[in-house]
């Protein structure tokens, strides 16, 4: 089914990404992720000693910060934070440091649509760049169902505005190692194709629920590579520029 | 974590209360591994659910739900207001969730709990994506008055599936509430219409009797924790508490998705865990939905 978006992407296709590492200087670890126009700034500071009182002492605990572009901080803010802290909670291994906080702070910078998956993504490299120990990468990506019940992925805010439905998928990141696959299934399906997070919005029939982890998943494979070649420390490059 | 095999050999010592504070997780495996949860229900059932409608008299429309031993009280009133210019023809409707020191020792007054704001949310973006309501209904003079329906709902008890009884509270309120008759007088403002029609001919009546608000396709939730591979419906608390992975699906009357809420969790949820989570939702919407009709044809019998 042909599908005309505004800005004239295919269904499947998503917006340019663009992601820098270290770019404040006091803070741990930061990096800003944009998705066409969506941009998000996250800084992690961490670990600090002490744990807030209705944490788990026994374990490293993780704080999430978000600052929207603009207005006082709502539901809607307080709604991220849950989301964000629940989802790097399974992501960091938190054995190692007990009875620590590791501060992510998020600061929405523009809002044009799949914010959520935009600051997760900010967070994920923020915390690569701190070098917290992390259990795998995380990529999250935002389909929407359209009236014509096409999916269409990482829509701007306009398209997720019009659409029927829409939900936020965050996936671990495809791992690369010298493992053999078998090891990390989970019974028939391979570990990349469980989600870790999602939060819909709208009301959608089931089987394009379905669909929609379908195409997020087939999707992930290009995000994760985007987040690899970004994570490859600054020096080799420059190295190779040398020599 | 302890060696396995000292572990072992301690329950056979330890009293059961005190493994159960000390090892939560191996005291609930225990139990899954018999296919049964330490309060003797099995996996994939739901607690009993009952519903009280009318239980706040002042109110235009009230509810008091238990799912097990969680408990919400949903209280609607309604008010006049202008509509807004952008949409002169539709009321409005403000839901806010309370969790009041009552419900739990871990709220203390003042300091309002994490789970307040994110149930509070989840619930407006719930009744608002499942389009139950149409706010036309809610207008009375377009673009001049207009009910504003305060949906304020109190957690009297916090044991677990918070967000699934909340639902079907704020649910059963709206198809209790029953909009008052009301008349415009000579000032241009809308009054109660008294029982005594004295001034009948005077006044325009907006809205001729009490009615109800059609409800389109109502939402039904339920929340499931996964364990390993386990998945267990309608968690207590002591449950949500041990295990970090909920899912929560919302389903409406007619079979559609209106929200899967997955927030994190260390167990990835794979298609197969969530078809067997819809699966388990459609059978409890179903069972819910006899409950609401229970409720309300008992009502209207009254």
């Amino acid at each position: 089914m042909e599908m005309d978006r505004p800005d004239g992407r295919s269904p499947n296709q998503l917006r340019p990404l663009a992601c820098s590492r270290s770019v404040l200087h006091r803070a741990h670890g930061s990096a800003t992720w944009a998705q066409g126009e969506t941009k998000v700034l996250a800084a992690v500071y961490g670990p600090k000693a002490g744990t807030k009182k209705n944490e788990n002492p026994e374990k490293a605990s993780i704080e999430i910060i978000w600052k929207p572009n603009t207005g006082h901080i709502g539901q809607a803010d307080r709604e991220h934070e849950m989301i964000l802290k629940k989802t790097f909670e399974s992501i960091c291994i938190r054995t190692i440091y007990p009875n620590t906080t590791t501060s992510i702070v998020v600061q929405v910078v523009h809002d044009d649509g799949a914010l959520l998956p935009c600051a997760i993504n900010a967070a994920c490299a923020a915390l690569v760049d701190a070098g917290i120990p992390l259990r795998h990468l995380a990529v999250a990506i935002c389909c929407s169902v359209t009236d014509n019940n096409c999916i269409i992925l990482d829509p701007s805010k306009q398209e997720e505005e019009k659409a029927k439905a829409f939900a936020y998928l965050v996936f671990p990141n495809t791992t690369v190692s010298v493992v053999p696959e078998k090891s990390l299934q989970a019974g028939s399906d391979p570990m990349a194709h469980g989600i870790i997070t999602s939060v819909t919005h709208g009301a959608m029939s089931v089987d394009d629920y379905l669909h929609c982890l379908e195409r997020g998943r087939a999707t992930t494979q290009r995000l994760s590579e985007f987040l690899r070649k970004n994570m490859e420390p600054k020096s080799t490059r420059e190295a190779s520029k040398a020599g | 974590m302890s060696v396995p095999n000292a572990t072992e050999d301690l329950s056979s010592e330890v009293e059961v209360d005190a493994f159960r504070r000390l090892f939560p997780v191996r005291y609930f495996e225990r139990h899954l591994s018999e296919s049964i949860r330490p309060d003797g229900r099995p996996l994939k059932e739901a607690r009993d659910t009952s519903i009280f409608l009318g239980s706040v008299a002042s109110a235009n429309g009230s509810a008091l739900v238990k799912i097990g031993s969680t408990t919400m009280l949903t209280a609607i009133k309604l008010e006049v207001m202008t509509p807004s210019l952008e949409t002169p023809d539709e009321g409005c409707l403000a839901i806010d969730f309370h969790m009041p020191a009552i419900c739990s020792p871990i709220v203390r007054p003042g300091r309002p709990a994490e789970a307040e704001p994110v149930v509070s949310k989840q619930l407006s973006d719930t009744i608002s994506s499942s389009g139950m309501i149409d706010l036309k209904e809610l207008s009375l003079v377009s673009g001049k008055a207009a009910w504003m329906a305060y949906l304020d709902i109190y957690c009297l008890d916090a044991d677990g599936a918070l967000f699934d009884t909340a639902l079907l509270s704020a649910v059963a309120a709206l198809s209790h509430v029953k909009i008052p008759a009301v008349a415009m007088n000579d000032d241009g403002k809308i009054v109660l219409m008294s029982d005594e029609d004295g001034k009948k001919q005077a006044n325009e009546q907006v809205n001729k009797e009490k009615r109800k608000l059609t409800l389109k396709s109502i939402p039904l939730s339920l929340t499931c924790i996964l364990h390993k591979s386990y998945i267990l419906a309608d968690p207590t608390a002591e449950e949500e508490s041990i295990i970090e992975t909920h899912v929560t699906i919302v389903l409406d009357t007619h079979g559609q998705l209106v929200s899967l809420y997955k927030p994190g969790g260390p167990v990835l949820a794979y298609t197969s865990a969530i078809q067997d989570c819809v699966a388990l939702t459609r059978q409890r919407v179903k069972e819910l939905k006899s409950f609401l009709d229970e409720a309300n044809s008992a009502m209207e019998v009254e």
